[in-house]
Parts: C-alpha cells; sequence; structure tokens
C-alpha cells in the first residue's frame, strides 16, 4: 500500500513499516524550545532524573518571545535556559537572533525528510521543506532532549491540490487563510496537511513557510510539501550548521490513502482577513475594507521573511504611514534585518514611519513590544486573532498578508493591496 | 481510575491562550499563581469558584492554539480534576496526559453547569448523577493510560528511563 509523506517518514524514522493510526517511537533528528516553553521543559528535564541532553548538537534553545526581557520574571526565567545550554553544550540563540521558526531552518538544522519537534506550536513551519515537524510541549521536549526520541501515532493525512497561480496582489498568506476558512479550525485535527499543486510549486520558499506555519490553525500535527528544486537551493544557502549532514526528501506514493483530498482553483483568489476572534473567521477583503484600525505589524514566525518586508516597501516606499496608525515591523532574524538593511528596506519602512523592534516575535502573542489599547483595532501578519492574544481581552485582531497590512497601515483602515500592486 | 465532581461548562474551540493567556505564562514557573488565571477571559470568576475535583465541560476542539504546557498546568492547580469534550486539540491532549490531566473524550452536549458526574476512565463510561444519564466515553489508548497512571510522563522516564509503549 502506497504511503504519504507523514507515514514514509514516520516510518524511515522509526525503522517502522508503519501507516495511519500506528504508534512508534522515531529518531528526532533535531529538538527545540522556546522562552515560554523551555524553563518547563528543564524543570520536567530534572524531575525524569535527566543528566544529559543526547546528541546535544542537535538541540537548540531560543530566546524569541519575550526578547529582550521585559521584566525581572521573564529575565529569571532566560538565566535559566541560558545556564541549562551552557552545561549541556547545546545552541542557544539568545535576544536578537530572530523567531524559533525562522532560525531552525534558516541556520541550517533542518531539511528535507527529517523528524523534528518543538516545544512551540509553529513548529510545522519546516514542512515546507520536506521535514515532518511538529510542535510538542515541554514535558515531551523533555523527553526528547534525555532520549532523542519521540513516540507518535502516525497521523492519516488530508491533502490541498491547489491549481492556478495567484494573481497579483494575492498572496500565500491568503491562499492559507481561505484553506483554514474552508476546513475551519479543527478540519485537520490529528492528520497531517500535505499541500500541493501548480499554485505551491510557483511560490518561493519563503511564501510557502507562510502555509506549512498556519497548518497547525486547521488543527494540523504537520503542513508538509515535496522537496523541489526551489527547496534544495534554498537548503544549499542556509545550511551553515547542518555541516555534512545528508538529507533525504521524500514524496507521497501515488496510492497513498488520504483522508480527504480537496482542490482549489488558486487563480481565482482574492486577499483575505480572518476576522476578531478566530483564525477560520475568514472572509475576502471586500467585506472588512474600510474598518478603521490604529495599529498594524508586520512580522512574526508567518510573515517576517525578507519576501515580506520587500512586498510591504514596495507598497509603502516614499509614502508616509496614516497619522493614527502606529506600523511595528519586527525582522523575524538578525540575517533578515540586515539583508532588508542592504537593500534599503529598513530605511523606507522606518522613513515611512514604521518602528522597528528586535528580531523575534515581536507583538505576536501579547508579551511586549506594542500592547493595544481597549476597543483598538490592529491589523496583523501574524497567524492568531484569538481575544487576548495581545495581553488584551478588548482589542480586536485581523489577520492579513503583508501587502494588505502595509496598504491597510497607509490609509488608516483594511485596505485592498490590489490598488498597490500594480 | 474514577474521578467525580461538578461540571463547569465552556464552548466550543476553546484556545490555549483563553486557558491561560500569554501574557501571564512567560512571567513564571509559579503554577499556583497561574492557577489564578486560569479561563479568565472567558470567565473572570472560575478560578475563585472552581473546588477540588471539578470537571471542565468543552465543545469541540478543547486547548487549540499554542503548545504551552502551562494550560494542562494551570487547570491542574486550579484543582480541576479532568476535562471532558468531544474532541481535543493534538498538542494540548498529548500534554494533558504528559502532565498527568485525566482528558476525556466523549459527548457533552447534555451536560449543564452544576451537573455532579462521575467518570469511569477504565469502564469507558460517562455517568451524570444528576440528571441520571450514562454516556460512553472513547477509550484512551493502552501506552496514554499507562502514562496517565504512573502520573504523567516524567513520572513515566523516571520509572523506565525512556518511552514503554508495549
Ligand atoms: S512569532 Fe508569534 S506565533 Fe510565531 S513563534 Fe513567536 S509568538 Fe509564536
Amino acid at each position: 500500500m502506497g504511503k504519504t509523506i507523514a507515514e514514509k517518514i514516520l516510518s524511515r524514522k522509526s525503522g517502522q513499516d508503519a501507516y495511519t493510526n500506528d504508534l512508534v517511537v522515531a529518531t528526532l533528528d533535531f529538538r527545540m524550545g522556546q522562552d515560554g516553553t523551555s524553563p518547563l521543559a528543564i524543570r520536567a528535564f530534572e524531575e525524569m532524573g535527566g543528566q544529559q541532553v543526547s546528541n546535544p548538537e542537535q538541540a537548540a534553545l531560543v530566546i524569541d518571545h519575550s526578547a529582550p526581557s521585559p521584566i525581572e520574571g521573564v529575565s529569571a526565567l532566560h538565566h535559566l535556559m541560558r545556564a541549562f545550554a551552557k552545561e549541556q553544550q547545546m545552541i542557544c540563540y539568545d535576544i536578537g537572533e530572530g523567531v524559533c521558526h525562522q532560525l531552525m531552518p534558516e541556520k541550517g538544522h533542518v531539511g528535507p525528510g527529517d523528524l523534528v519537534i518543538g516545544a512551540d506550536s509553529h513548529t510545522c513551519t519546516y514542512g515546507a521543506l520536506n521535514a515532518f515537524a511538529t510542535g510538542v510541549g515541554s514535558t515531551d521536549l523533555a523527553a526528547g532532549l534525555i532520549s532523542g526520541q519521540m513516540w507518535f501515532k502516525v497521523p492519516e493525512s488530508i491533502k490541498f491540490v491547489c491549481n492556478g497561480l495567484l494573481p497579483a496582489g494575492v498572496y500565500s498568506k491568503d491562499l492559507i487563510l481561505f484553506l483554514i476558512g474552508q476546513v475551519t479550525a479543527d478540519g485537520a485535527t490529528y492528520m497531517a496537511a500535505e499541500y500541493t499543486g501548480e499554485a505551491i510549486d510557483a511560490l518561493s520558499v519563503d511564501a510557502r513557510f507562510t502555509i506549512a506555519n498556519m497548518a497547525i490553525e486547521m488543527g494540523a500535527k504537520a503542513g508538509l510539501m515535496e522537496a523541489d528544486d526551489k527547496v534544495w537551493a534554498w537548503v544549499r544557502e542556509h545550511r551553515a550548521l547542518s555541516g555534512d549532514r545528508s538529507f533525504e526528501a521524500v514524496s507521497p506514493d501515488r496510492d497513498a490513502v488520504y483522508a480527504r483530498v480537496l482542490e482549489y482553483d488558486a487563480g481565482k483568489l482574492e486577499p483575505q482577513v480572518a476576522k476578531p476572534h478566530r483564525v477560520d473567521n475568514v472572509s475576502p477583503i471586500g467585506e472588512v475594507a474600510g474598518t478603521p484600525i490604529q495599529q498594524a505589524v508586520l512580522g512574526t514566525c508567518t510573515n517576517g521573511r525578507i519576501e515580506d518586508l520587500r512586498i510591504a516597501a514596495g507598497i509603502l516606499r516614499g509614502r508616509r504611514v496614516h497619522p493614527e496608525v502606529r506600523l511595528i515591523v519586527a525582522p523575524a532574524s538578525r540575517r533578515i534585518l540586515l539583508e532588508a538593511m542592504d537593500e534599503g528596506i529598513i530605511q523606507d519602512l522606518v522613513k515611512a514611519g514604521a518602528a522597528l523592534v528586535t528580531p523575534g516575535c515581536g507583538p505576536c502573542v501579547g508579551t511586549h513590544n506594542g500592547i493595544p489599547a481597549d476597543g483598538e483595532n490592529v491589523i496583523s501578519t501574524a497567524n492568531r486573532n484569538f481575544k487576548g492574544r495581545m495581553a488584551n481581552n478588548k482589542a480586536f485582531i485581523y489577520l492579513a498578508s503583508p501587502a494588505t497590512v502595509a496598504a491597510s497601515a497607509l490609509t488608516g483602515a483594511i485596505t485592498d493591496p490590489r490598488e498597490y500592486v500594480k | 481510575m474514577k474521578l467525580q465532581g461538578k461540571a463547569h461548562c465552556f464552548g466550543a474551540d476553546v484556545n490555549t491562550d483563553y486557558i491561560i493567556s500569554g501574557k501571564y505564562k512567560f512571567k513564571t514557573l509559579d503554577m499556583k499563581e497561574l492557577a489564578c488565571h486560569v479561563m479568565e477571559d472567558l470567565d473572570p470568576d472560575f478560578a475563585t469558584r472552581v473546588q477540588p475535583g471539578d470537571l471542565v465541560i468543552a465543545g469541540r476542539n478543547f486547548g487549540c492554539g499554542s503548545s504551552r504546557e502551562q494550560a494542562p498546568l494551570a487547570l491542574l492547580n486550579a484543582g480541576v480534576g479532568a476535562v471532558l469534550a468531544p474532541s481535543f486539540a493534538r498538542i494540548f491532549y498529548r500534554n494533558a496526559i504528559n502532565t498527568g490531566l485525566p482528558v476525556v473524550e466523549c459527548d457533552t452536549s447534555g451536560i449543564s453547569a452544576g451537573d455532579e458526574l462521575l467518570v469511569d476512565l477504565e469502564n469507558g463510561v460517562l455517568r451524570n448523577l444528576t440528571r441520571k444519564a450514562e454516556t460512553p466515553i472513547k477509550p484512551l489508548p493502552a501506552f496514554m493510560l499507562k502514562v496517565l497512571g504512573d502520573g504523567g510522563l516524567a513520572a513515566h522516564f523516571r520509572k523506565y528511563g525512556t518511552f514503554n509503549i508495549d
């Protein structure tokens, strides 16, 4: 019987001929924790009687969620992480290095065919590189650090076939928001999502990360794509730390069994917006255009990459952000910040009125860097708009593409970016 | 394993930001402190009302969103005995078992706030003592029941030094 990408990777890494619903213990290629989850993992590590992190070069801690630390309590937790990483000779990416989900692929820790866990739900991002990568909690991370292994129930898969090509002014963010709206927030729970089709093939790797990143917003365990030439070129360009490790991509078999196969025509898609307070509360931009906004956020692990900054700068260059809007920009990593500086993008954004914050999660999760006031509307390139997500349960968060966020920042109201992208 | 307690009812898609907001969870490892804010954005009085052993009853997709283990830990530390819902988000589900919080998949539509419930995990049945009704519950996979029986994954690892899935 044919296998899906998920079944193939979990079979190979467990040494078992595994299919959907089998329980396997598999060997991990990389393990990651961030500053919201690692302190509890360190505590669990100790409770488990852990002495040593197995293969510490295949594990990293990232200080990105509240970085730099806004308060004493967080400083103590960061301190704990640094001390643990040092003692265990693990990699620790400190403040300013970037968001964990940008760093894992960018630093070459993850590649095609890999099996990765991260103590962060958006670990599914690396599926764009053909890695089975999934979010776990702190205790699972601790067990993975000690044993180098993890148990998995092999998920069934749901396949999204995206035909056609996205029109101008419509981006991968619009596509994934649309798909989530279609299947809803639990439409892929316990499943692996596979994304394929002409529309996916045409996307850059940066744009594909946005789609894989949001697989969790439909409940999926992983968001997987095949490795094509673009992926291999990307991996070669970013293999600083992967050294000589060889990656082995997997493709799904033609007779693989899927729980569902859904086909869409991306050629007809319009810009999409997820409205408060649910990611699956999605509508075409026309329905919300004109809604006033007070804060705009460009960044996060969903859309803080160089291509995203370029798209936004293309709209904002030579213009001014609306006087009643605060535009906050958080590049996803130091490398991206430097590239954006080299290209003059940062100058364009700052001249247009943007406030630049440290590469990292920025204001995404309400720990610092731009908490909205009561009753305010925020338009953001992030992946979640839950009530209270940005630390104020009386604010309203709209999710959209970098182009929509940039256009809306200019006008002070939710705006169709196609007017600016010719 | 048998659990008995009073029902506290919530809707569908209760995400981990609602269970414990990001603005609190990053600040501390003190779960008692986090427990004071559990479910705050949905029901500001929940943390003060909940009694040890009480049961959280919810709709579909409980625990969707982030991987924060502070979510099951805050519920546990607030005294919640178990969460009952027709379906759970998978990371929350794992985290709950790993930290020793029983999660029960079953039809929760007939349960009202204040109902006295008895959950019998081994025999796979939920008894609504107030309404004299019985509902089957979806059995936990054997490995998860073992982890729960050990008191969570940390205790399981202390016992076996690895994943004992057989
Ligand atoms: S940017 Fe937001 S979604 Fe991404 S890892 Fe950080 S807090 Fe999570």
